[in-house]
């Protein structure tokens, strides 16, 4: 045990109450920390400790007149929190991105075809019901066949075939391996409920549903019987949707709410100014693209792309676009909240010189047209202005196409008509879901129709086969090849990841908090506490 | 009485064939909206053929004639439809009825406007009627400078400033007007306090300078004269003598206002989180989602018009000469 685990264990056995302050302290003193570091550590620790109590009123930016308990059309911030919030899966990603068990104690694969799922024992449901295997195939079968209207039948639909084997074990047949599908199941859709009864907010999570109005609010109570050890530590909650932003900081200035999410980043600077309150932000997987279409001229040149990819200010655009509140792209859509995130390429910067090279040598001559609107993320059009400005200075005339925003998804975007444009994407927690969303040449919505280059189909392969691959190290290297492939050849320009910028009082606590959703997974009703 | 009772018959009637006219209005306007609201809702995944089935699925392929008459049919059995939104891509239909989506921020819009109302008016009433009685005094100075400075705010500076002094400065009232269907009463007005306060700011000075501008009026007639000479106080004078004559043109402008309170509120909700009609129509807007913009539009069309039947008739009863017409 090294040093640092060494007082980690000390400090879990202090907080438990295994040891006191002065034992603490002394065995602190031991590894050779000074007596100030010791004493703060020890402070550090009981106030990271979890307390029990309180009503927790969470302020929600989405919420529609239109939600509903039922997972399956869970689509919007309010759903998903709520959601979580009564509701358990059969894997959850925890706070530090990583995939553990959830009403799965464990799971198993030999060739990412089979899956095993090894189901947690002694689980209640809110109505009393125990948990067991049918209610695991009745839930999945609530988003698979032919009649489901469910928003997950697209994640399943490789899903050959779900067995009970016994009360407490479940095995997947796969149609094609997929080494992500634990991964998969943790998505929000797919809530395990008790079989029966799929719509009316009966979960196994730590809060009873006790009222819940689409569009206003949504009132919890603790789960007496939870079975998740060191979570769900408030007693009731308020779910509560507020819309305008400035509503929900007043609301948070005032002490009527006690979190929010999305705070505006126009007023940030005054906002931060109250004492109580608490800014966080977190660089999540949503991100801003410019993606460039290979069949429309001139996007088919490989020069030209790497000329616009190296006339693009990045640092300049996060900060004047998302005002400091986001992290610069590396031209791929895989962000640094991915478990596969290629961390050795290096950061693609602003190099009028290279950029003037490679666009002299694509032969290019006369203005490049970007289209824009706001439809595709707030300030696109402003991105695109200064992308312009930017790509001037390497003799590159680019001419900002105002477009409007009604249509721009049908009539601009992911069409041939308009050969570059801005576009927002809210990225995917797994690295094949982001690439066979807009990357591979088998999807509808490969924006940049980036298939037939050398490295295109070098990519499409190496995805497929990464797919059925269960090693971890040889995953990540496929991926960080994925990555670079797509960074370097690719058609897509991602300049920019945006944060979530959220923001809560002072007395409320949490550790470390996940990245692959706003609110800390949108698991922060279950993981925070009042200090 | 036989008159009175023929009199509102009549406007009654007018009354339906405005709706009417009103109807076919709110229904062409709508049409004339640029956008589409299979667009609107399908977003990234909006193709030519994903919006064209969309649209057949709603029925808005259709001629908009055909869905007029099927609009107004349901609408006079007490049928607005079923909302578009709810229908989107996970293709699950859980659109609800407009009736039921319109009615519980209709109830909450009434609490609120009638709350509004209870300490609007009266305070309205009284000033209007002191100031008369005080003419340019100090008073009369002061209280017209105070309501004309609160009416010249516009409605979410007024909101805010209250919000920093009631509920941020000094805690009194809550900033969130978050009510639901179980609130209780006595919660519901202290949730509902700062809105309310909001909108008696800004609808205070109209009533009250109406009030007095009628009644200052009336001061000058000869009829008043009469009564001045005959000896009666100057309060005796507004009110017994004035004050009949003037109730018309101060009800006309309390109709105004209260059917203002019902319809044009929707900034204040949006401050305070209150959900009232006018959010739920500005979001159906935003959406396209026309059943429900038709729906709130012919609601607040019957609120005017009742409300200006209601004035009439006050009018009418209060004034003898048009009680009894020669």
């Amino acid at each position: 045990m090294n040093k640092k685990n060494y007082i980690n264990h000390l400090s879990g056995q202090l907080t438990a109450g295994q040891i006191d302050r002065r034992q603490f302290m002394m065995s602190a003193l031991a590894t050779g920390l000074a007596v100030p570091a010791a004493l703060t550590l020890a402070g550090q620790a009981v106030a990271a400790a979890p307390k029990r109590g309180g009503l927790f009123r969470f302020g929600v930016a989405h919420g529609s007149t239109t939600d509903t308990l039922d997972s399956a059309t869970s689509e919007n911030h309010f759903t998903l929190i709520n959601g979580y919030t009564f509701g358990n899966h059969l894997t959850e990603v925890d706070n530090n991105g990583q995939l553990i068990g959830e009403l799965a104690e464990s799971y198993e694969s030999d060739d990412a075809k089979t899956w095993i799922f090894n189901l947690r024992k002694g689980v209640e449901f809110h109505n009393g019901k125990s948990f067991s295997s049918e209610d695991v195939l009745a839930s999945y079968g609530h988003h698979m066949g032919e009649d489901s209207t469910s928003a997950a039948k697209g994640l399943l639909t490789a899903v050959k075939s779900i067995k009970a084997d016994g009360n407490h074990r479940v095995i997947f047949d796969l149609e094609s391996a997929n080494a992500d599908f634990p991964f998969i199941v943790s998505d929000y859709h797919i809530s395990i409920r008790p079989a029966g009864d799929m719509t009316s907010g009966i979960g196994t999570g730590g809060y009873i549903v006790q009222s819940f109005e689409p569009g206003v609010k949504s009132v919890l109570k603790r789960n007496p019987n939870y079975w998740k050890e060191g979570r769900a530590h408030f007693d009731e909650v308020e779910l509560i949707s507020i819309i305008d932003p400035t509503a929900r900081q007043n609301a948070l200035m005032t002490g009527e709410i006690d979190a929010m999410d999305r705070v505006d980043l126009k007023t940030i600077n005054l906002f931060k100014r109250d004492p109580n309150i608490n800014i966080m932000d977190v660089t999540g997987t949503a991100h801003y693209t410019f993606p460039m279409r290979l069949n429309v001229d001139p996007f088919g040149n490989y020069d030209l792309r790497m000329a616009l990819k190296l006339a693009v200010n990045r640092q300049e655009l996060v900060d004047k676009i998302l005002l400091g509140y986001g992290a610069v792209g590396n031209d791929h859509p895989i962000s640094t909240a991915n478990r596969y995130h290629n961390s050795d390429m290096p950061q693609r910067e602003i190099d009028i010189d290279k950029a003037a090279h490679h666009y002299k040598k694509s032969g290019h001559s006369g203005k490049i047209p970007l289209s824009a609107s706001d439809a595709a993320f707030a300030g696109a059009v402003d991105a695109a202005q200064l992308i312009a400005n930017s790509a001037s200075k390497a003799g590159m005339e680019i001419e900002v196409v105002r477009e409007p925003s009604d249509g721009y998804w049908s009539n601009v975007w992911n069409n041939d008509a308009k050969g570059w444009c801005a576009c927002y994407w809210g990225g995917r927690p797994t690295e094949d879901w982001m690439f066979s969303a807009a990357y591979t040449d088998d999807t509808k919505w490969n924006d940049t129709n980036w298939k037939t280059t050398d490295g295109a189909k070098k990519f499409n392969r190496l995805v497929k086969e990464a797919r059925a691959e269960l090693n971890e190290a040889k995953r990540r290297e496929i991926y960080y090849e994925c990555q670079r492939l797509i960074s370097d050849d690719g058609g897509a320009m991602v300049p920019l990841f945006n944060s979530y910028v959220s923001a809560n009082s002072k007395s409320v606590a949490m550790g470390e908090v996940a990245a692959n959703w706003d609110s800390d997974g949108a698991k922060c009703v279950e993981r925070w506490w009042f200090a | 009485m036989h008159s009175i009772v023929k009199t509102i018959l009549e406007r009654l009637g007018l009354g339906v064939l405005t709706l009417f006219a009103v109807s076919i209005i709110i229904f062409s306007a709508i049409e004339m909206l640029p956008g589409d609201f299979g667009e609107a809702i399908l977003g990234q995944r909006a193709t030519p053929e994903t919006v064209a089935a969309f649209r057949r699925q709603l029925g808005l392929d259709q001629h908009p004639f055909v869905r007029y008459i099927q609009w107004v049919l349901g609408a006079i059995q007490g049928d607005l439809g079923t909302s578009f939104s709810g229908r989107n891509a996970s293709g699950v239909d859980r659109s609800r009825e407009v009736v039921g989506l319109i009615a519980p921020r209709l109830w909450n819009t009434m609490f609120l406007a009638s709350m509004t109302a209870i300490i609007a008016v009266p305070i309205s009433l009284a000033l209007g009627i002191t100031t008369a009685l005080f003419r340019n005094s100090v008073f009369d100075r002061s209280v017209n400078t105070a309501t004309l400075t609160t009416i010249s705010f516009p409605e979410f500076f007024v909101a805010y400033i209250l919000i920093l002094l009631m509920a941020s400065l000094y805690p009194v009232f809550p900033s969130l007007a978050n009510v639901d269907a179980d609130t209780l009463i006595g919660e519901r007005v202290y949730r509902t306090a700062l809105p309310a306060l909001t909108l008696t700011l800004v609808i205070v000075a109209h009533m009250m300078r109406m009030t007095r501008a009628a009644i200052i009026n009336l001061l000058a007639s000869p009829y008043i004269q009469m009564a001045r000479l005959s000896g009666a106080s100057q309060l005796e004078i507004i009110i017994k003598h004035a004050l009949p004559n003037a109730w018309a043109p101060i009800a006309t402008v309390i109709a105004f206002n209260l059917a203002y309170l019902v319809v044009g509120v929707v900034v204040v909700e949006v401050v305070f989180v209150y959900p009232g009609i006018g959010q739920l129509m500005v979001d159906a807007v935003r959406t396209r989602d026309i059943p429900v913009v038709q729906g709130c539009a012919l609601i607040f069309a019957v609120t005017y018009i009742l409300l200006n039947l209601i004035a009439d008739i006050i009018g009418i009863i209060t004034n003898p000469r048009l009680l009894h017409p020669k």
